[in-house]
Order: C-alpha cells, then sequence, then structure tokens
C-alpha cells in the first residue's frame, strides 16, 4: 500500500512565506523519498501569486490551494477548517507544522478535528520501525517525533501508531531549507470553505508588529555587519546570508546607533556574549567591545577591506576585501555545495 | 459572567535535580515537588480580575490525581468560587487528545453556562499548549491563544491582547470563546487568609468527580471479537 503523502502547512502572510514551512518542505521532501510518496503543501491565504511557484521549488509536489478574504489575517478557527479541508481530501500519512505561535494556535484544532495526535515542538524527525508488545503488531514505517521533555530534561521519542494522520509541530530552524530547484515542477488543487458567522467572530482590530525575536545565543552561526556594512538597504545582504547557511543576524553597536538592525542584535560588552560554531564579522573593526562578546566562538571570519583592522588579530579566517563582492561569492559558493 | 479557569499541578520541571533522573534517562516524578502550573496561576488572576472588575462567576477544574486537590484549595484561597476534581486511575496516562475529552465532557457537565474558558498558555511538564485549542475545537467554539490582557468586556463582546508571530495583535471576539493565557503579564495575588478560613471546611466536601466520556468501540459480529468483548468486560469488573 503506498503511504500517505507527507503534508506541510505553510505559514504566509500577504504573500510572504515563512521560512519554517519552507525548511519543513525539505525535510518533508526527504521524508517522502524514504517512504516513496509525495509532498502536499496546505496554503490556506487570501491570494496565492505565485507562492505556488516557490512551494514547487522548495519540495512540494501538489499544492493545496485555499483562497478566501476571510484567511488574509492567520485566525484559528477559518485556518484550521482550511487544513482540515485539505486534510480530508489530501488523506496524507503525516502532516507537519512550524510550531511558530500561529502553528501552535491552529495545529491542536486539526489534530482535535481528525481525532489523532499531534507531537508539539519537535527538533528531528525520523522514520522508523516499531513493534507494539501488548499486541505483538508491528509497524514498518512510523514517523519517529523526537522533542525535548520534562523542561527540556530527557528527549523524548514520540510514535502515534494507530491514528492518522500521524502530526507534528516542528521548532524553527532545525531542519534545513533546500536550495531552490526552479525546473520542479507540480500539481495545483484549489479547495473551498465556508465559515459561519461565528467562524469569523473574531477580529484583529489593531497590529504591533515586533521585529522578530532574535536567539543570538542559541545560534550555531551567527553573521555579524558593522558600519561598514554601509547602509540600511545595504545590510539585508547580512540578512541574506544569514538565512541561506541557516544563521542568527548579529551586528556591532556603531550598526545598531545607525538603526540598520534593532538593538537585541547588538553582540558584545553592552549587547550579548555569544559563542556560536561560526561568526562571520562583516565590516566590523575589532573593537575590545565588540570582541568581549565573541571572541569565544569556535571559527571566526572576518571580511574587512583594512587590511590592518584589529579584527584581523583574532580573526581564524581573513579575507581584505569588500564585503560587497565577497558575500554574493559566499552565497554562489554556498548555493554550488549545496547542490552536489 | 461565568468563566471557568482549567489548571494543572505538574512536577517542577524547573528544578530538576540529578537525584531525579533514573539511570535509563527518564524522569522519577516522584522525587519531584508539585507546583500549580506557572501559566494556569496567570491565567486564573486573570479570571479573578475580571471577577473583581464585572462580578463573574470563577469555577476552577483540574484533571489529576486525588493529590492535585492541592490546587484546587489554593485557587479557593485566592479567590476562585467553585473547584472540581476529575480524578479516575484511568485518566492515567492520558494525551492532549485524551485530556481535552475529559475537560470537555467536565466542562458540560460542571458549568452548563460559560462564556468564557480560561487555560494556561502551557503546562511545563509537556510543553504542548494543545489541550486549550483542542477544547474549543471540541466545544465547537473559537480560541484566542498567547492573551496577554483583557482590556473590556462588554455585553458578549470581549476587547483584548495577544502575542502572535509578527508582535501584539488586539483582538475583537465574542463570547462563548476560550482564551489560553501568557504567563508574566499580571501578578498573580496571594492566597488570602481569611479565605483560608472560610474554606476549611468547604474544601473537605470536594469529591472525585467520576464521569465516564463516551468513547464507542466496535466490535466485529465474530467468535474472536467477541471472546475478545467479554475478556475485557470481565477483566474491567464490569460482568462477573
Ligand atoms: C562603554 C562602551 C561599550 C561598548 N559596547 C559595545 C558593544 O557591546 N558592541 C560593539 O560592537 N561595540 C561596543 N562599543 C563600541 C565600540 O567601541 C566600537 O565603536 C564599535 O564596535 C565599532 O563598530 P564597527 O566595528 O562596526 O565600526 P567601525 O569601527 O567604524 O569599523 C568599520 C569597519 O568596516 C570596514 N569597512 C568599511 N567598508 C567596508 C567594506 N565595503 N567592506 C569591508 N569592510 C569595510 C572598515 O575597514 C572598518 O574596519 C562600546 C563602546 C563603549 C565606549
Amino acid at each position: 500500500m503506498k503511504h500517505g503523502n507527507v503534508a506541510v502547512f505553510i505559514q504566509q502572510h500577504n504573500g510572504k512565506i515563512e521560512n519554517v514551512s519552507l525548511e519543513l518542505l525539505g525535510k518533508a521532501l526527504d521524508i517522502a523519498h524514504e517512504l516513496k510518496t509525495n509532498v502536499s503543501a496546505y496554503l490556506p491565504c487570501e491570494k496565492a501569486g505565485d507562492m505556488p511557484k516557490i512551494l514547487f521549488s522548495y519540495g512540494a509536489d501538489n499544492v493545496y490551494i485555499i483562497e478566501n478574504a476571510e484567511l488574509k489575517e492567520i485566525i484559528s478557527i477559518p485556518y484550521a477548517k482550511a487544513v482540515v479541508e485539505a486534510v480530508k481530501k489530501d488523506a496524507p500519512g503525516i502532516v507537519l507544522f512550524g510550531a511558530t505561535r500561529a502553528g501552535r494556535d491552529i495545529a491542536p484544532r486539526v489534530a482535535s478535528s481528525m481525532k489523532s495526535g499531534l507531537t508539539a515542538d519537535c527538533t528531528e524527525l525520523k522514520i522508523g520501525p516499531y513493534t507494539d508488545n501488548k499486541t505483538g503488531k508491528t509497524y514498518e514505517q512510523l514517523l519517529y517525533q523526537i522533542r525535548p521533555a520534562f523542561g527540556g530534561n530527557i528527549i523524548a521519542t514520540i510514535i502515534n501508531p494507530v491514528r492518522h494522520p500521524q502530526m507534528a509541530t516542528v521548532r524553527e530552524g532545525v531542519m534545513k531549507m533546500k536550495t531552490p530547484d526552479n525546473s520542479r515542477k507540480g500539481q495545483i488543487i484549489p479547495l473551498t470553505i465556508t465559515l459561519s458567522p461565528v467562524d469569523l467572530s473574531v477580529k484583529i482590530i489593531n497590529k504591533i508588529v515586533k521585529e522578530k525575536k532574535v536567539n543570538l545565543t542559541g545560534a550555531n552561526i551567527i553573521v555579524s555587519g558593522g558600519m561598514g556594512v554601509g547602509s540600511k538597504e545595504n545590510f539585508d545582504r547580512i540578512r541574506e546570508l544569514a538565512d541561506i547557511i541557516g544563521g542568527e543576524i548579529g551586528a556591532s553597536r556603531a550598526a545598531v546607533d545607525q538603526g540598520w538592525v534593532s538593538k537585541e542584535h547588538q553582540v558584545g560588552q553592552t549587547g550579548v556574549t555569544v559563542r556560536p560554531k561560526l561568526y562571520i564579522a562583516c565590516g566590523i573593526s575589532g573593537s575590545i567591545q565588540h570582541k568581549a562578546g565573541m571572541d569565544q566562538s569556535l571559527k571566526i571570519i572576518a571580511i574587512n577591506n583594512n587590511p590592518e583592522a584589529p579584527i584581523f588579530n583574532f580573526a581564524h579566517i581573513k579575507i581584505v576585501g569588500d564585503l560587497n563582492t565577497v558575500i554574493p561569492m559566499m552565497i554562489e559558493a554556498y548555493k554550488k555545495q549545496d547542490n552536489k | 459572567m461565568e468563566i471557568v479557569v482549567l489548571v494543572k499541578q505538574v512536577p517542577d520541571t524547573a528544578n530538576v535535580g540529578a537525584d531525579a533522573m533514573k539511570e535509563d534517562g527518564t524522569v522519577n516524578r516522584a522525587a519531584l515537588k508539585a507546583v500549580f502550573n506557572p501559566d494556569d496561576l496567570h491565567a486564573l488572576e486573570l479570571a479573578l480580575e475580571m471577577k473583581d472588575k464585572y462580578g463573574a462567576k470563577v469555577t476552577v477544574i483540574t484533571m489529576g490525581p486525588p493529590k492535585a486537590v492541592e490546587i484546587l484549595r489554593e485557587s479557593l484561597y485566592r479567590g476562585a468560587d467553585n473547584v472540581f476534581l476529575l480524578s479516575d486511575p484511568k485518566f492515567a496516562g492520558s494525551d492532549t487528545l485524551a485530556t481535552s475529552l475529559i475537560l470537555k465532557s467536565a466542562i458540560e457537565a460542571k458549568a452548563k453556562k460559560f462564556d468564557i474558558i480560561m487555560a494556561g498558555r502551557q503546562a511545563i511538564d509537556g510543553d504542548t499548549a494543545q489541550v486549550g485549542p483542542q477544547i474549543a475545537e471540541k466545544l465547537n467554539i473559537p480560541q484566542v491563544t498567547f492573551v496577554t490582557e483583557i482590556e473590556s468586556i462588554k455585553n458578549n463582546t470581549i476587547k483584548l491582547s495577544r502575542l502572535s508571530d509578527e508582535g501584539t495583535e488586539v483582538i475583537e471576539c465574542k463570547t462563548p470563546i476560550l482564551l489560553t493565557v501568557e504567563g508574566g503579564f499580571n501578578t498573580p495575588r496571594s492566597p488570602r487568609v481569611k479565605r483560608m478560613f472560610k474554606y476549611t471546611t468547604r474544601v473537605k466536601e470536594i469529591h472525585s468527580v467520576i464521569f465516564k466520556s463516551i468513547e464507542t468501540k466496535n466490535y466485529e459480529p465474530n467468535q474472536n471479537s467477541v471472546n475478545q468483548m467479554m475478556k475485557e468486560l470481565i477483566s474491567e469488573h464490569i460482568i462477573g
């Protein structure tokens, strides 16, 4: 019997897809490969636009589109109904959600409605066999849903052999996003939902948007920008590199003072102290105060056009050059390696 | 206005010492102190603030072993009007789906006319944050998760703030509704000495509410299946 599809709930806002959804498509593709099945993306939204193309390129084979003006903002009931509709049509074996606030709001409603289990906040997913000692029944290919439990004191592996689909929310940033393959194609399946007045009784009347919470101290990779980045717009280069290699964004105080990035990103004596596996300092001179927050990093790459910059005295890898040319080269090189 | 608050007694996972870890890597729950789940205390406080402001009646429900009566007692001392403990050996090992079914049945049985159900965002022993939304789905009512503040309740319209992935949202919603409450946005009041005296005797009257959540089991009309059914009825002491 063919295994049901591996499905991913796509979280987006105004046509911009959240990274975690793309990360999960990559994982779903690996799992689907192992199970010899396909990847479905469930896309509730106001207007799908070019999102399906992006989803195909990151691993989706089928995109279920649920377009509705009421899906502009993420509200529990309309979104849960949209996902349930897709689950009913697709009959997937596995459904994955990002463990974002929205994911953790919607997934339990969907699970409850499907009367299936749901594992929260997984950090790893695997396929493996399981034998139920009580019944003697063996399951060949179950989803191992692996997560820290008990306040992080133990790591638990959770399975859901009986009810379907197997559902999990997965933490942001733990699965690696695949390099998009624009030649990948797939099928679009439009669905509709009907919503009652009660379904629409929760309304957002105002929003205060905050820059995403940063987790610098826990990051394995940090790409940091300083005064040498030159402008707020140019700081996007730092963001792009960080996004692609899966890192967090750091900054010197000078860059923060310029308003290019928020204070939460500041590394150093009056910012956060970090110890990542890799710290990439772009256009940062390496002042004592900055050094105090990052010189314990396992590997430090410094990109600076001044060969005399103090940062080179304690960097492990030295690139004397203009960050505007070096960063794009790094992105290019990383993509090439990744495609191999 | 009727508010139901769902609370849980949890092992204090924030303070797991080496002695609480067993050799096989599992946690020895018995070695951990049992505490009022922190987010649930904030949910209770929010409910009590609504009681102060609008004269709401606050009913607290928990599911757990008999020992969980401790947090019900604490709820009374802090200002709750009514408390219920759902306790049955069969509830042990319930996952979030089973828990939500049990709590949903209890809400229907014990607080027929609720306006708001409040629960803490998540419990520190599992951090799943699932039970609230699952109950809302089972009761077929809307939910708002990660609530930080209730600004006003007028007629049956609630204006409140919540955390979203982008930041903060101001929401308008209608009762009946289920809210999950973020920790840290209010200061839970202390138990009141006066209430402790008032409730010393009453607490003794809290009894285990044993009830059955209805589960339909299918048996095939063949000998094996019927044998199985009889075996189960006997093992459950339903037939002798
Ligand atoms: C009490 C106190 C506390 C402080 N705390 C902190 C702190 O916590 N964190 C912190 O970072 N600072 C802190 N500072 C400030 C610190 O002293 C420095 O001023 C600051 O770190 C400098 O930031 P920068 O390296 O980005 O800028 P600069 O020192 O101006 O360096 C910019 C660098 O970019 C290079 N560059 C320019 N253009 C390019 C290009 N196109 N390509 C490549 N390289 C280029 C330049 O050669 C130069 O080396 C503190 C200062 C004080 C007094």
